[in-house]
C-alpha cells in the first residue's frame, strides 16, 4: 500500500487563493491585491514560436457549464522543449514556463494565451504530436483528470503514439478545431466531464 | 536518479463517483480513463523559484493593517516523495475559511462574519529540506448543502507541486480529533483508514511558540520512487 498523502477535492472557493485575477467572478471587494503567480497568458515577451489562444467550455454529465472549475496546461515551448527543473540545458526562450492556469467564468469557459508547441519525443524514440497536457481540478471532483489537447491542422496526429492508444470513435474528443477571430488563431477545445461525447481522460 | 510514478500508488485516492458527497454524481468521468505510458510530457512539470512567491506570502496573519481574530497557529511540516527524500522548491499554495467558518468568497453565504483582517490565502516554497511553514488562525466548520445539517470538519486547502505533472496534489489539513469526522463524505471519500489518517494534522507541542500560538504538523507524501533497478544479466 502506498503512503502518498490522498486527494480531496479543490471545492468551490479556491479563486482567490490560487487564480485571483483570472476569469472566475468572485471579487467582494476591488481592494483585493493578491498577487497572481500563476496565471493564463503564458506568453513571455521571449517566447519564440506561434501566439495562439485556446479556449473552451467545461460541461458537467447534464451538459451544464461547470463554472467553478480550474484548469491547468503543461506544454513544452514552440521547439519542443520542457521547462522542466531537470531540464538542465538552457534555452534560448529560457522566460518561457509552459506552466499555465485558468479558472472558468460564469459561462464555464476558461482560456489561454499560450504559443504552439512543438513535437516532443514520445516513447521508443517515436515523436509525438504537438499537444499540451490538460489538468481538471472542480468541485465535485474528489481528483484532478487529465487529458491532452491536440490541434486539428496537425499531420502528425495520425502517427502520434499516445493518440493511437485511444479509440477512433473518441479521439476527436481531444482535439482541439482552428477558429478564425482577429489575428490570432483560436483553438477550441471543450472539456465535457461526462457523458455523451465525454472527453477522454488518462490514466496516469 | 530516476524517479517512476506507478499507478498503484493513487490507490489510495477517492473513487471518482462517491455518491455521498453529491457533487460527484454528475462531475465524474463515466467511461473507464485510458493508460498511456509516461512521456516527457508527464514526467516533467513546472518549476518554480523563490520569486514564485513573495516575502510574507505565508503569514497569513499579516496581510492587513490589523490581526484576524481567532486561534493563531503554525502549520508546518515536510514535502516527500515515496522514498521518503525530501522535495525542495516547490510551490505550496493553501486557501481557507475565517475563523469563524466563512470563506472571503462571494459564493460563500454561511451567515458569519467576514474578518476584514483576514482573507485566507498563503503560498509558500519549500526550501532545501523540503519544509514549509505558515502562520494562520485554526479555520471554522462550516455548513454546506450536500445533505441535511451537513458540516465540514476544520480543513485548510492545499495545492503542491513536486517534481513532475503527474505528482500534482490538491488536498485539505484537517484537525486531530474533529468530531465532524464521522459524517464528512469529503473527507470519508479516502476509504483506506490509514490513508485517511495521513489527511490529518498532529498537534506537534515540540514547535508550540511558548505564550504565542499552537503548531501542527502535516507532512505531504507525493507520488515518485527510485526506479527498482532493472537486472539484465541472464542466468
Amino acid at each position: 500500500m502506498s503512503d502518498i498523502t490522498p486527494s480531496q477535492t479543490v471545492g468551490p472557493f479556491f479563486a482567490y487563493g490560487l487564480a485571483p485575477h483570472n476569469r472566475c467572478d468572485w471579487k467582494p471587494n476591488p481592494g483585493y491585491d493578491w498577487k497572481e503567480t500563476v496565471g493564463a497568458d503564458l506568453v513571455t515577451p521571449d517566447a519564440s514560436g506561434q501566439r495562439i489562444h485556446i479556449e473552451g467550455c467545461v460541461l458537467d454529465g447534464d451538459g451544464k457549464p461547470i463554472n467553478d472549475a480550474m484548469i491547468e496546461i503543461w506544454q513544452a515551448d514552440a521547439q519542443g522543449r520542457y521547462a522542466h527543473a531537470r531540464g538542465e540545458k538552457p534555452r534560448p526562450n529560457a522566460k518561457f514556463t509552459g506552466f499555465g492556469r485558468s479558472a472558468t467564468d460564469k459561462a464555464g469557459v476558461y482560456s489561454f494565451d499560450t504559443v504552439k508547441p512543438g513535437v516532443v519525443p514520445g516513447p521508443d524514440g517515436k515523436p509525438q504530436a504537438p499537444h499540451i497536457v490538460v489538468c481538471i481540478f472542480s468541485r465535485g471532483m474528489l481528483r484532478q483528470v487529465y487529458t491532452r489537447l491536440y490541434f486539428a491542422d496537425e499531420a502528425a496526429n495520425d502517427a502520434d503514439p499516445i493518440l493511437a492508444l485511444v479509440p477512433g470513435e473518441r479521439r476527436g474528443t481531444l482535439i482541439a478545431h482552428k477558429e478564425t477571430r482577429g489575428e490570432r488563431p483560436v483553438y477550441r477545445f471543450d472539456i465535457r466531464v461526462q457523458g455523451d461525447n465525454e472527453t477522454v481522460f488518462f490514466d496516469i | 536518479m530516476m524517479l517512476v510514478f506507478p499507478r498503484e500508488s493513487l490507490s489510495v485516492y477517492p473513487k471518482h463517483l462517491s455518491p455521498e458527497y453529491r457533487s460527484t454524481v454528475k462531475r465524474s468521468p463515466s467511461k473507464p480513463l485510458i493508460i498511456v505510458p509516461h512521456t516527457l510530457s508527464e514526467l516533467t512539470g513546472p518549476a518554480f523559484g523563490h520569486d514564485a512567491v513573495q516575502e510574507g506570502d505565508h503569514d497569513l496573519t499579516k496581510q492587513h493593517k490589523g490581526e484576524p481574530l481567532g486561534e493563531r497557529i503554525i502549520v508546518h511540516g515536510h514535502v516527500y516523495d515515496e522514498d521518503k527524500r525530501p522535495i525542495a522548491d516547490t510551490l505550496v499554495e493553501i486557501w481557507q475559511a475565517n475563523a469563524c467558518g466563512r470563506y472571503v468568497h462571494n459564493v460563500d453565504q454561511h451567515p458569519a462574519p467576514l474578518d476584514p483582517n483576514f482573507t485566507g490565502a498563503g503560498r509558500t516554497v519549500t526550501d532545501k529540506n523540503g519544509h514549509y511553514k505558515f502562520i494562520t488562525v485554526k479555520p471554522g466548520a462550516y455548513p454546506w448543502g450536500n445533505h441535511p445539517n451537513a458540516w465540514r470538519p476544520n480543513h485548510i486547502h492545499f495545492s503542491v507541486f513536486g517534481q513532475s505533472f503527474v505528482t500534482r496534489l490538491v488536498t485539505q489539513m484537517y484537525f486531530p480529533g474533529d468530531p465532524l469526522f464521522p459524517f464528512d463524505p469529503i473527507f470519508n471519500s479516502v476509504t483506506d483508514e490509514k490513508a485517511r489518517m495521513r489527511m490529518v494534522s498532529s498537534f506537534d507541542l515540540e514547535n508550540t511558540v511558548p505564550d504565542w500560538a499552537l503548531c501542527f504538523r502535516f507532512d505531504i507524501v507525493l507520488r515518485g520512487r527510485e526506479q527498482t533497478p532493472v537486472n539484465t544479466e541472464k542466468h
